[in-house]
This record gives structure tokens, C-alpha cells and sequence, in this order.
């Protein structure tokens, strides 16, 4: 290394060979290859359900109902009822999480005072959300399937629902909790100086105003939902058919993600096959949810 | 012209958790007149401010001794709405804070949440001209409240205020964040505003307690006897301005005016 001279010039030229420009360069280097190397995964998987599910799609797979393996036909059929029953388990899991968890990230923002009760609730919600999903599927199995506590049935949509909403709740408590702390004061101020009640302040002023906030959680809660496999197993269990009636969705349901772990292990290459393209369908969904998210969060609001 | 006392403090103490703020404030602010609070930073004349519309209750941990009257009723007796009490005793900030809608509907709101039934165009038109911002919003009542200037801003707000067809305005220093002309006109909406309403006004800037009011009262801090070490407000003296500027009752006054003039 060259030793550093005394520079009597005042001279302000960027010298390469100084250690520490060196070694500037250098961890500039190592952090943009590490960043790479972090993306190759997502890019790698991408890619190979792409050429695996891609190749597959056409009018048939969105419609038909999947076939068992070994059926006489020699096809597999479309994933059509897991399509719309993935949509309809995540359905259920918001109509259950987005009230719960927007009205709990209410009471925490604005209503609580930073006392014992709200920071249990805080602290219940980050425990929550490092519940493994598995977890949430056992404990809806026991309570829910077991006890055939909704009217009388066991495996339902009803329950997959209900065992993704404990997984969709905590983003949904902590994004709209955080969405309305970052609502300044002084609009809140403004409002309730001006006489309006607490409820008409949070309803018309503060709660448009996280609006951004509380979408995107909601949304990236829905994306979260959606790829869940061992909840459903547990809860919505599978099935062969289109449902057919409102009430099908008080028995077992199929659904994307347990579509796919049933037939990828399947030794037949057409059940497989269809397990590639319904992965290819579910990326794609989680990845539209995805974008809508940043749609939402770039959305100017006034 | 009698001099109707629309509120009164009578030995009104408040403190944070365990400080006090200011204490053993007697007052009286007359009806339709500018009432201008003046004194040193940190002397607790934005927490008397508070007190009187009750904004001091969404601080936490801020209690309040003794009594504040308006027309005669004490604001902190249990009985009291402290919604009411913000519908007659309207608020206007430091800073401008327009609602994130438009310059109509940040009008609008304070009339419908007050329950307004009548014609809300007109509504908003007056209490816009009563604010002086009028003609420069006229076109654009569309638009954002926040696209507007900072000074255009403020006589929004003040505007809002105005729309729930209060009886008191408070204002905290509403012009420290404006230049020289928006407050030349906010200074000019207030004298229209006081032949209807009851002022009272927070400023650090002597020349506008002079221009804009009929009695100011002096507050200041001294430095608490107990163990915190911090400072205590309290009022010196009020009188009307022109006497209170020329020929103060106490010294105190007279050295906190000449220090800030001379
Ligand atoms: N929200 C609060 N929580 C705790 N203490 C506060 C709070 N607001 C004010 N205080 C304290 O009360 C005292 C008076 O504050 P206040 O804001 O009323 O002063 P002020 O006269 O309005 O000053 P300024 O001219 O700087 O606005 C100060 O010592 C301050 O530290
Ligand atoms: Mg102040």
C-alpha cells in the first residue's frame, strides 16, 4: 500500500490506490454480486414454471375438474374448481381478517393509550405472525373440523378460510395500525378541534388518509393466503369437483397450492403435469397481488 | 359599549403528569373583542389556550385545577360535551393543517359535522370571503386544501372554523409560519371576524398584539421551587393593549416589552 504523502496542495483529485477508496470499491462489488445472487432464486423458479406450467395452458385447463389419477382418459383435466376455490378460500379468509384486523389496528392507533392492554395486543400480533402456518391449520382442525362446529360439517372451505384469516390478520392489524400512526396529528387535531367526534375523525379524515397503507397490507395478506398448502390440508382437505351451490362451500374444497402438493407427488406424468400448471397459475396470482400492491401503495392521494 | 365577559379562568392551574405548566391564572376575556396572550416561550399560553376548548384533553396525563367559564358554565364540570364545547369554541393551529380533500369539502366537513342543513355552496362561499380567501380559491374549489399556499392555507383553516358558526375563535400563533402580507391579511380577517365573533389570539410578535387586539394579556415563567428545576408559567398582568404597551401596571411587563422593542 502506498503511504499516504502529506498533501501540501490541498489537492481534492480521487486517488484509487487510497486504502480506503479500495475498499470502498471493493464491498461495493461483493454487495452487488450478493444482491444478484439473492434475485437468482426468484428469477430460476420463475423461469422453470414458466417452460413446465406455461406450455400447458389452453381453454380446457381453466375449465374441466381435475382427474384422478390412473382415470380411464389417460388426461388429467383442468384445475378450474381449484382456481375458483382458491378465490373463494382466500375470499372467505379476508371477509374474516379485514374487519377483524383493520378494526384492531383502529383500536391500537387511535384509541389506545400505549398502555398494558395495547401492548399485549402488539406483541400477540408479532407472535401471530411468526406462527407457522401449520399451526393455524392444527389448531382450526381441532376447533372447527373436529367439533363439526358450523353446522355439522368437517372439512369445508368455510374452515380453510378461517385458518388463512389467522395468517392474513397480523399484516392486515400491523399495516393499518402503522398506516394511521404515520396520519399526522395535526389533521387529527384539526378535526376534533373543529368539533367532530373521534368516530367521524377516523372514518372521513384519517382512515382515506392510510387508506394507501391499509390496501397494500391487505392485499399482500391476500397474496400470503393464497400459496398456503398445509393450512388447507388440515382444513379445506381437496376434492374432485366444480362446486355447484352456495352450500359447497360448507364441504371440502379444493384449492391451488394442495392441487398441487397432491398431484406433484403423484407417479402418473399427467397428474404432474397439471401440478406444474397450476403452479404456474398460483405465481401468477400472487404475482398479480403483488403488483397490485405497489399499484395501491403508488396511488397519489391528494 | 359594556364590556360582557364571554369567558372567565378562575384559578386555573395545569400541569403535565407531574410538572406544572401554569398556575393560579385568573382571566377574563370579553365578548366580541381580540383577546392576545403574549409572553416568553414555554410560559404555558398555548396550554391555556387548550384548556379553554378543551383540546388539552387529548394530551394525556395534562390535569387541570380550578375553573374555566364560558357565559357562566364551567367547561370541566362532568356534565360538559367536550364535542359541544369544541362546536362553539372553534381552534385555529400553528400550523395550517388542511384536510387532504378538497378546498370544498375541508369547508364542508366542520359544517356537517356540526350537523349544517342548509345550503352548502352558499355555506362554503361565506365563510371562505369571511376569511379573506375568497377570490384566490374561487376557481379552484376542486382542487386539494394543500395545493394551496401556506398563507392561503391558514385563512382555510380559519375558514373551516368559521363554518361551524362558532362563538369563540382561538387562534396559536397563526401567522408564525406566513410572511408579512398573508398575515397583513390574516390580521385584516380578524378585525372583520371580531364584529361577530370572540377572539382570542396566541403571537409572539408585539407589533401584531398591538395591531390586531383590544386586550393582551402578559404571561411569564419562573422557575419552580420544587425539585424539577423547571419553569412555571403565570399570568402577569392583563389590560387593554393600549395601556399594557404604554403604561404597564407591573415592571415585569414593562422590561419584557421594552426588552423586545428597544
Ligand atoms: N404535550 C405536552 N406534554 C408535556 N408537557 C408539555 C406539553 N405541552 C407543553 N408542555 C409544557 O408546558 C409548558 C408550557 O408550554 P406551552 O406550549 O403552553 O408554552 P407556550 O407559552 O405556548 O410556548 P411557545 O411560545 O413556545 O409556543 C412548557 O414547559 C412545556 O414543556
Ligand atoms: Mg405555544
Amino acid at each position: 500500500m502506498i503511504k499516504k504523502e502529506k498533501n501540501k496542495l490541498n489537492k481534492l483529485d480521487y486517488n484509487i490506490r487510497l486504502s480506503r477508496n479500495i475498499c470502498n470499491k471493493l464491498l461495493t462489488y461483493t454487495i452487488i454480486v450478493f444482491s444478484l445472487i439473492s434475485i437468482i432464486p426468484l428469477l430460476l423458479v420463475l423461469i422453470y414454471v414458466l417452460i413446465k406450467g406455461g406450455s400447458q395452458l389452453n381453454i380446457d385447463l381453466f375449465l374441466l375438474e381435475p382427474q384422478p389419477p390412473g382415470s380411464q382418459t389417460g388426461s388429467a383435466g383442468g384445475i378450474g374448481n381449484a382456481i375458483i376455490g382458491t378465490i373463494i378460500i382466500t375470499a372467505i379468509a379476508s371477509l374474516i381478517a379485514v374487519p377483524i384486523g383493520v378494526g384492531g389496528g383502529i383500536y391500537l392507533a387511535e384509541y389506545s393509550k400505549g398502555g398494558f392492554f395495547s401492548k399485549f395486543i402488539r406483541f400477540g400480533t408479532n407472535v401471530l405472525a411468526g406462527v407457522p402456518s401449520i399451526i393455524a391449520g392444527v389448531f382450526i382442525y381441532a376447533v372447527v373440523v373436529v367439533t363439526k362446529v358450523i353446522i355439522g360439517s368437517s372439512f369445508s372451505g368455510v374452515a380453510g378460510g378461517m385458518a388463512l384469516s389467522i395468517l392474513m390478520l397480523p399484516m392486515v392489524i400491523k399495516t393499518t395500525d402503522e398506516g394511521l400512526k404515520l396520519v399526522s396529528d395535526d389533521l387529527r387535531k384539526g378535526a376534533l378541534g373543529l368539533g367532530a367526534t373521534m368516530y367521524t375523525t377516523i372514518v372521513e379524515i384519517t382512515l382515506p388518509h392510510a387508506f394507501k397503507s391499509i390496501a397494500t397490507g391487505i392485499v399482500l395478506g391476500l397474496a400470503r393466503a393464497a400459496g398456503e398448502t398445509a393450512p388447507l390440508i388440515f382444513t379445506a382437505l381437496f376434492s374432485y369437483y366444480h362446486i355447484s351451490s352456495f352450500n359447497d362451500i360448507f364441504y371440502e374444497m379444493s384449492s391451488l397450492s394442495v392441487l398441487i402438493y397432491n398431484f406433484a407427488l403423484e407417479p402418473y406424468s399427467a397428474q404432474n403435469q397439471l401440478a406444474w400448471a397450476a403452479s404456474f397459475i398460483l405465481i401468477f396470482i400472487v404475482l398479480i397481488l403483488n403488483i397490485f400492491s405497489r399499484l395501491f401503495s403508488r396511488r397519489k392521494s391528494y | 359599549m359594556t364590556n360582557k365577559t364571554k369567558i372567565s379562568l378562575e384559578n386555573v392551574s395545569i400541569s403535565y403528569g407531574e410538572s406544572e405548566a401554569v398556575k393560579n391564572v385568573y382571566l377574563k376575556i370579553p365578548a366580541g373583542k381580540v383577546t392576545a396572550f403574549i409572553g416568553p416561550s414555554g410560559c404555558g399560553k398555548s396550554t391555556i389556550l387548550r384548556s379553554i376548548n378543551r383540546m388539552n384533553d387529548l394530551i394525556e396525563k395534562c390535569s387541570l385545577k380550578g375553573r374555566v367559564l364560558y357565559e357562566g358554565q364551567d367547561l370541566y364540570s362532568p356534565n360538559i360535551d367536550p364535542i359541544e364545547v369544541r362546536r362553539k369554541i372553534g381552534m385555529v393551529f400553528q400550523q395550517p393543517n388542511p384536510f387532504p380533500k378538497s378546498i370544498y369539502e375541508n369547508i364542508a366537513f366542520g359544517a356537517r359535522v356540526n350537523g349544517y342543513k342548509g345550503n352548502m355552496d352558499e355555506l362554503v362561499e361565506r365563510a371562505l370571503r369571511k376569511a379573506a380567501v375568497w377570490d384566490e380559491c374561487k376557481d379552484k374549489l376542486k382542487e386539494s386544501g394543500c395545493s394551496l399556499s401556506g398563507g392561503q392555507q391558514q385563512r382555510l383553516c380559519i375558514a373551516r372554523t368559521i363554518a361551524i358558526e362558532p362563538d369563540v375563535i382561538l387562534m396559536d400563533e397563526p401567522c408564525s409560519a406566513l410572511d408579512p402580507i398573508s398575515t397583513l391579511k390574516i390580521e385584516e380577517t380578524m378585525h372583520q371576524l371580531k364584529k361577530s365573533y370572540t377572539i382570542v389570539i396566541v403571537t409572539h410578535n408585539m407589533q401584531q398584539a398591538l395591531r390586531v387586539s383590544d386586550i393582551t394579556a402578559f404571561y411569564n415563567a419562573e422557575v419552580a421551587s420544587g425539585k424539577s428545576g423547571g419553569k412555571i408559567g403565570y399570568l402577569v398582568e392583563s389590560n387593554d393593549t393600549e395601556k399594557l404597551f404604554n403604561n404597564p401596571d407591573q415592571k415585569e411587563t414593562k422590561d419584557y416589552i421594552s426588552g423586545k422593542f428597544g
